[in-house]
């Protein structure tokens, strides 16, 4: 009895020191992980990580979760990866991050509030032109890549649009347009490809290689087979 | 009933002479025949979509079974073509068998005009079906163009707005021209209904006719034929037209029908549903043409942006690469029997066909100008290609620009070196192969043996 009410309380006073136990090992963590790019107090280093002051806690766990971070090649592009932390680690990352200047929170999402059609506009007209129409990532030059959708959940999808990393830019969306445009790329996710086997989505190129190397040799083979070289003999 | 119109037209000893009709049996003669089944199938499909194509650029609110687009203002072409995709029955997968039709047939047709090239069926007496071919050929790509821009899409119309540039950069006159064919400046409420005439009318009626004159010159000219034993200039060694020639052009009919039957059923083609309504401010990128065009495209996006100013007059960075090139680089296409006369002094009438090896320097050309279209039809999906290989697009237009000057004239010259040897070697590149055979040794490496 005794035994019990002495580990009560001593759960108890663990439970109760730590948020500044989490401040701790966030501190920890990202000394270990991050700080050889980004710096000890997290002001950056020259030619290997941007400095994070101001970065927010949107910027940090849409990284963080898509696993573009930790990095190992500075300068090369972020790609989505899986993420090394735990959910634990994430969390206690992204508000060490947080806690290091201003910068846009994490966005609240909820896709089922959002309305396809107008999440159809505004994606045409912002995101497509590095997504592509549909969604499958395209080159944007300089170096990079706009990646596809396809994998994208819809919480790190608001993060990329608040806080605008690698070339994309920062968009100010109001929650109600996020949500629209999210709603419309889960459709894009989840619906069937009207029309049969979606090639890449990405318009003419695939369709010209489909029609030539499919298409025509296709004909051309069953004719060489068929017909062949010609057995008629002059008579 | 045979016998009735006999009586009355007499055409008993024209029919008789008509089914014994001797038809070259290689496999390369049928090319040109999977375009003619194309064009028919276009001809079907085309019909059947015009039922429901509505060429009209007025603005309505889409209220189909699409759910992103429900709600949105769009053109009564666009919705048109949304209706054929999503509610008429057997819509969608009559567009798509059509789309791919035209892909097919514009590929078949080049491919029937290389062999026509290498061979050189196209000399004396065949010029004038060379120019009617290619001006069909002419006339597919304009069809290609127009049908591609009237579904009213973002991509078309992004397509259209390049095209009225080129229009717009020829010097002194485009902009008239331009104005004249667009009916104003772009975009205007007129270009879809003028695009649908040329569509299904003025450009298939010219397409039907030159093909009845193609195909009436090749039946007065008869076909040509590669050189073999028998085979002579004043005769033609096959098979007669009843039953064996009659049969097997069935037989491909049927197999271009279900290729494209099956293309149009199984693979997505043109999801105008994605590019979304036109809107004269948005651009989606990646924009491509079908893959005909490609190689303008190319041109536009290698060339610098040069805007030279020639007697007073800037001339558009667009004129060059769209206009200029494509036009000599036609014109050179267009007059090549004439042009290799000249060049030859060989005036005399050919019915025996050249094998690529005994023309070096014809198939040298051909193969360069080929690969100078390769190179700027890939250069047109230069921003794919990057992203597939994972490469900065800018060194992708870097390379290409340094291949459209080195690959060309390089491949031209190797093609020259191998039909020499061919030649000099009289061995068929496909026969015996290279008289080695690779052999595995004890040790577990090769070892190359003569073969027995």
């Amino acid at each position: 009895m005794l035994l019990r009410s002495l580990l009560a309380a001593v759960v108890t006073t663990i439970a109760l020191a730590a948020p500044s136990l989490a401040q701790q090992s966030g501190r920890e963590l990202y000394e270990r992980r991050c700080a050889s790019c980004h710096g000890p107090d997290g002001a950056g280093r020259e030619g290997l990580g941007p400095s994070l002051t101001g970065a927010g806690a949107a910027a940090a766990d849409y990284q963080l979760r898509t696993g573009r971070m930790p990095l190992q090649n500075p300068q090369a592009q972020a790609v989505r990866k899986p993420s090394v932390f735990s959910e634990e680690e994430t969390r206690l990352l992204v508000s060490f991050v947080a806690s290091l200047g201003e910068g846009p929170p994490i966005p609240s999402v909820d896709p089922g509030a959002g309305d396809l059609s107008s999440g159809q506009s505004l994606f045409i007209a912002n995101c497509a032109a590095c997504h592509g129409a549909g969604g499958n990532g395209g080159a944007v030059g300089n170096n990079a890549a706009a990646p596809s959708l396809y994998a994208s959940e819809p919480q790190t999808m608001a993060e990329a649009m608040v806080s605008g990393p690698g070339q994309m830019p920062v968009f100010g969306f109001s929650e109600q347009e996020r949500n629209d445009i999210i709603a419309f790329i889960s459709y894009l996710q989840t619906s069937e490809a009207p029309g049969g086997i979606d090639i890449g989505g990405t318009g003419p190129v695939p369709e010209g290689f489909v029609g030539w190397f499919f298409g025509l040799t296709g004909l051309v083979m069953v004719l060489v087979l068929l017909v062949g070289t010609g057995s008629s003999r002059a008579r | 009933m045979i016998r009735y119109v006999e009586s009355r037209l007499g055409l008993d000893s024209w029919g008789r002479r008509a089914l014994r009709k001797v038809f070259p049996d290689h496999w390369s003669f049928l090319i040109g025949e999977i375009a003619l089944f194309c064009f028919i199938i276009l001809v079907a499909t085309g019909t059947f979509l015009t039922l429901f194509y509505r060429p009209d650029a007025a603005v309505v609110t889409y209220e189909g079974p699409y759910e992103p687009l429900r709600g949105q203002e769009v053109s009564a072409a666009f919705d048109s073509v949304m209706r054929l995709s999503f509610e008429v029955r057997a819509g969608l997968v009559m567009r798509q068998i059509h789309h791919w039709a035209a892909l097919v047939f514009v590929a078949s047709t080049v491919v029937h005009m290389c062999r026509v090239f290498f061979t050189g069926a196209f000399r004396r007496p065949r010029e004038l079906n060379w120019i009617v071919g290619f001006t069909m050929l002419m006339l597919a790509l304009g069809l290609g163009f127009t049908g591609y821009s009237l579904p009213d899409d973002l991509l078309s119309g992004t397509g259209l707005r390049i095209g009225y540039s080129a229009l717009i950069s020829i010097p002194f006159a485009g902009p008239y021209i331009a104005s004249l064919a667009f009916g104003g400046e772009f975009p205007t409420e007129n270009v879809i209904s003028r695009l649908f005439v040329l569509h299904v009318m003025l450009l298939p009626g010219l397409t039907i006719a030159l093909l009845g004159a193609h195909l009436a010159i090749l039946w007065r000219q008869k076909h040509t034929q590669y050189r073999g034993p028998g085979r002579s200039e004043s005769n033609v060694v096959g098979k007669g037209l009843w039953p064996y020639q009659a049969l097997l052009s069935l037989g491909v009919m049927a197999l271009t029908a279900a290729v494209l039957a099956l293309m149009g059923g199984l693979v997505q083609i043109n999801p105008i549903w994605l590019y979304g309504p036109f809107d004269a401010t948005t651009v989606s990128a990646p924009s491509q043409p079908d893959w005909y065009m490609g190689w303008l495209d190319g041109a536009t996006r290698l060339f610098p942006p040069w805007e030279p100013t020639v007697f007073g007059v800037t001339i558009p960075s667009m004129f060059l690469p769209a206009v200029l090139l494509p036009g000599l680089f036609f014109t050179v296409v267009a007059l090549w029997p004439f042009i290799e006369r000249r060049l030859t002094n060989d005036a005399a009438e050919h019915h025996l066909l050249d094998s690529p090896r005994d023309e070096p320097g014809r198939t040298a050309l051909g193969v360069a100008g080929l690969l100078f279209f390769t190179v700027l039809t890939l250069a047109g999906g230069n921003d794919l290609i990057a992203l597939t290989l994972d490469i900065q697009v800018e060194s992708m237009t870097r390379f290409f620009r340094l291949a459209m000057f080195v690959v060309p004239p390089v491949g031209g010259a190797l093609a020259y070196r191998i039909c020499r040897q061919l030649r000099d070697s009289r061995e068929h590149p496909l026969g015996r192969g290279s008289g080695v055979v690779l052999r595995r040794t004890e040790q577990g490496g090769f070892e190359e043996v003569p073969r027995s």
